[in-house]
């Protein structure tokens, strides 16, 4: 049996500041998770990748991460992910001292 | 120190000319991702988690207070206001915008510096003795040779698209402070009937595939050496596995083809390669040589030291474990520990930084080191300024007296920053500190290294540290498999596993067992942790990690 898809938002690192970024719904890029676009299907996952991708002054290293949906929105479900919403936890520095 | 030639600083400026134009190139579109990242990965530009990184060469950690200074001021002016000194011996700056990237390597040049082959398929910055020029134990000073490798091995047009990364390490001293048994090539300086000579070693590197390197030759002179690294290099180039990049490294060729096989085969390709050389090496080395003539070494009285060692506990402290014996009377070697309990080890800041130069400028002879164990040397102290040394460090948080203590802990970035980490080193290393510092049992657990890696490519040497600690992912969880025994000097030795990993909630509590487990079965205080590990062996500590019911519950599971 084919495994269920899980929900996914496109990510990346924005090509100037190198900060992590997440692909909306209107083609554009945001700082947070909670406003990225989550993708629920399969075949438009890689079309949305594709449209991405195809930002090459936007984003480098674009690629397609699990997400969780909650009631407060997407969320990682992975640690990796969670500590690049997030950022380093030696300092205070990155998304976590932007918000 | 080494002052740049002409043709380096031109060659670096235009490197540098070059990358700010490859840099608007990718900006304005006119260049692709592909085709980018190679180019500013040649110019040590990674991209990692939240930011882009930037490695810094600091040819065998040596360093002039202008150096330093001038890193404090990037870390200020362009970064976060930090730097991080790595197991390489190089700085990495953490957050810097791709478009400051060109303003920083031009600061960098200004200074002689730059970022060149830190990264990429090609020979990587030479490491060597942090003590070196200083050691009281050293038989010659290799950071000469250092530098000629160096200069043979930038842009040298065979050696640019090798089958992978390429590191050689040298120390001149029997006391092996540069790891040089885990590097491609490991070069020890070596005296024979009154003969300076060296002996080479090949095939160690960590990582993947740990192994400990070979000797191919106990004793090379000095006019053969770099026609013999050479023809190691080229018959490396040759035979190296470009079809499996897990396969490409030296130790793997080594391992496959055997020593014996391999040292026929460089000894044939060095008969080819050594008449090319026709002694312009040696010329150049004898110039190097003059950039390390030894300062002019005061001899004063030291009653200043005395009196303070005397008097003052915290200074007396700091001495006894901060301070190494120099080769003159009257100096010592002094490490600055960049491990305050709960820091990051290896973070310095800007202010830090100017301070250390400051001090070098004003108490030793101008010269710092970076040591593999990321901390920052000051190599040549006039006892009776050590006071006054420690006095001025003290204010800044750079006196903590723990060099070679459980706290004096190597840690890479790990998943904090590094983009192929499988877990977290940097919050690992400051609990362990914080623990054993609450416990107050740091000075009596005495020698003992933790180094910490946060996947399996160990820059952090998990390897080679008595206790080594590798972060993995397991099933979406931070887990941590624990090694004892492995030792980085000269009688390298890669550790043994305890067992099964621990979560990240209970590492620092296996630590704290694994050390209670050594107080307990040592066989007097000056047993170290490693002598009693090679006496008892895993038994006493796999007991105590993996109490009888532990494992029934772990075999149900
Ligand atoms: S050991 Fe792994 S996690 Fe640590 S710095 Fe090296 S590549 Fe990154």
């Amino acid at each position: 049996m084919p495994r269920a898809f899980t929900p996914k938002v496109v990510t990346g690192n924005a090509l100037l500041e190198g900060d992590v970024i997440y692909f909306t719904d209107s083609d554009s890029w945001t700082r947070n998770l909670k406003d990225a676009e989550v993708i629920t299907d399969e075949a438009v996952a890689q079309v949305r990748l594709l449209a991405a991708e195809s930002q090459a002054a936007e984003v480098v290293g674009a690629y397609l991460a699990d997400v969780k949906v909650t009631e407060d929105g997407p969320e990682p479900t992975h640690f990796r992910e969670d500590f690049r919403r997030t950022g380093p936890s030696n300092y205070f520095h990155g998304k976590q001292a932007e918000a | 120190m080494y002052a740049y030639s002409e043709f380096d600083t031109d060659f670096i400026a235009e490197r540098n000319r070059q990358f700010r134009a490859q840099v608007e190139r990718r900006i304005d579109g006119s260049l692709t991702e592909d085709e980018f990242r190679p180019l500013r990965l040649m110019n040590g530009l990674y991209l990692q988690l939240h930011a882009y990184m930037l490695r810094v060469a600091i040819p065998y950690g040596s360093l002039d207070s202008a150096k330093m200074r001038q890193l404090a001021y990037i870390a200020q002016r362009w970064d976060k206001g930090y730097g991080h000194f790595t197991t390489r011996q190089n700085i990495q700056y953490n957050w810097p915008k791709l478009n400051d990237v060109p303003d920083i390597l031009d600061a960098l040049g200004e200074v002689g510096m730059h970022a060149i082959q830190t990264s990429g398929n090609t020979i990587r910055n030479v490491t060597a003795d942090h003590f070196a020029g200083a050691a009281a134990d050293e038989i010659a000073d290799p950071r000469p040779v250092a530098e000629l490798i160096r200069q043979w091995s930038t842009d040298h047009p065979e050696f640019q698209f090798m089958p992978r990364k390429f590191k050689i390490a040298i120390t001149g001293s029997p006391n092996d402070r540069a790891v040089t048994a885990a590097h491609d090539i490991g070069i020890r300086i070596v005296e024979k009937d009154g003969e300076i000579g060296y002996q080479v070693i090949v095939g160690g590197g960590l990582g993947r595939t740990p192994m400990i390197g070979k000797v191919i030759s106990d004793f090379v002179t000095e006019e053969d050496l770099l026609p013999y690294l050479e023809a190691i290099v080229s018959v490396w180039n040759v035979l190296g596995r470009r079809d499996n990049k897990y396969k490409a490294r030296i130790k793997i060729t080594v391992h496959e083809h055997g020593i014996d096989e391999i040292r026929r085969l460089v000894d044939a390709r060095f008969a080819e390669v050594k008449p090319t050389f026709k002694g312009v090496d040696q010329q150049l080395l004898a110039e190097i040589r003059k950039h390390f003539h030894p300062p002019a070494f005061r001899n004063a009285p030291t009653d200043a030291f005395d009196q303070a060692y005397e008097n003052d506990p915290v200074f007396r402290s700091w001495a006894d474990t901060n301070l190494t014996e120099h080769k003159i009377n009257g100096y010592a070697i002094a490490q600055i520990s960049i491990k305050a309990h709960g820091e990051t080890p290896g973070d310095a800041s800007a202010e830090q930084m100017e301070v250390m130069a400051d001090l070098a400028e004003k108490y030793g002879h101008d010269e710092l080191r970076i040591s593999h164990e990321q901390n920052v040397v000051l190599p040549h102290v006039h006892k009776s300024d050590l006071p006054a040394l420690h006095a001025e460090l003290k204010k800044v948080g750079l006196a903590t007296a723990n060099i070679g203590l459980i706290s004096d802990i190597i840690a890479c970035p790990g998943m904090d920053y590094c983009a192929l980490a499988t877990a977290r080193s940097i919050p690992i290393a400051q609990e362990i500190a914080v623990r054993f510092d609450e416990l107050k049992l740091e000075h009596e657990i005495g020698d003992i290294k933790i180094k910490i890696s946060g996947c399996i490519n160990a820059c952090g040497h998990h390897h080679v540290g008595h206790i080594g600690i590798l972060g993995l992912d397991r099933a979406g969880v931070e887990n941590y498999q624990i090694t004892l025994g492995g030792d980085h000097s000269e009688n390298a030795n890669l550790g043994d596993r305890t067992g099964p990993g621990f979560p990240a909630e209970s590492v620092v509590d296996a630590i704290e067992t694994i050390v209670r487990t050594y107080l307990a079965v040592r066989s007097s205080a000056d047993e170290t942790f490693l002598e009693t590990y090679r006496r008892t062996g895993m038994e006493p500590f796999k007991a105590a990690l993996y109490p009888p019911k532990e494992e029934a519950k772990a075999d149900a599971a």
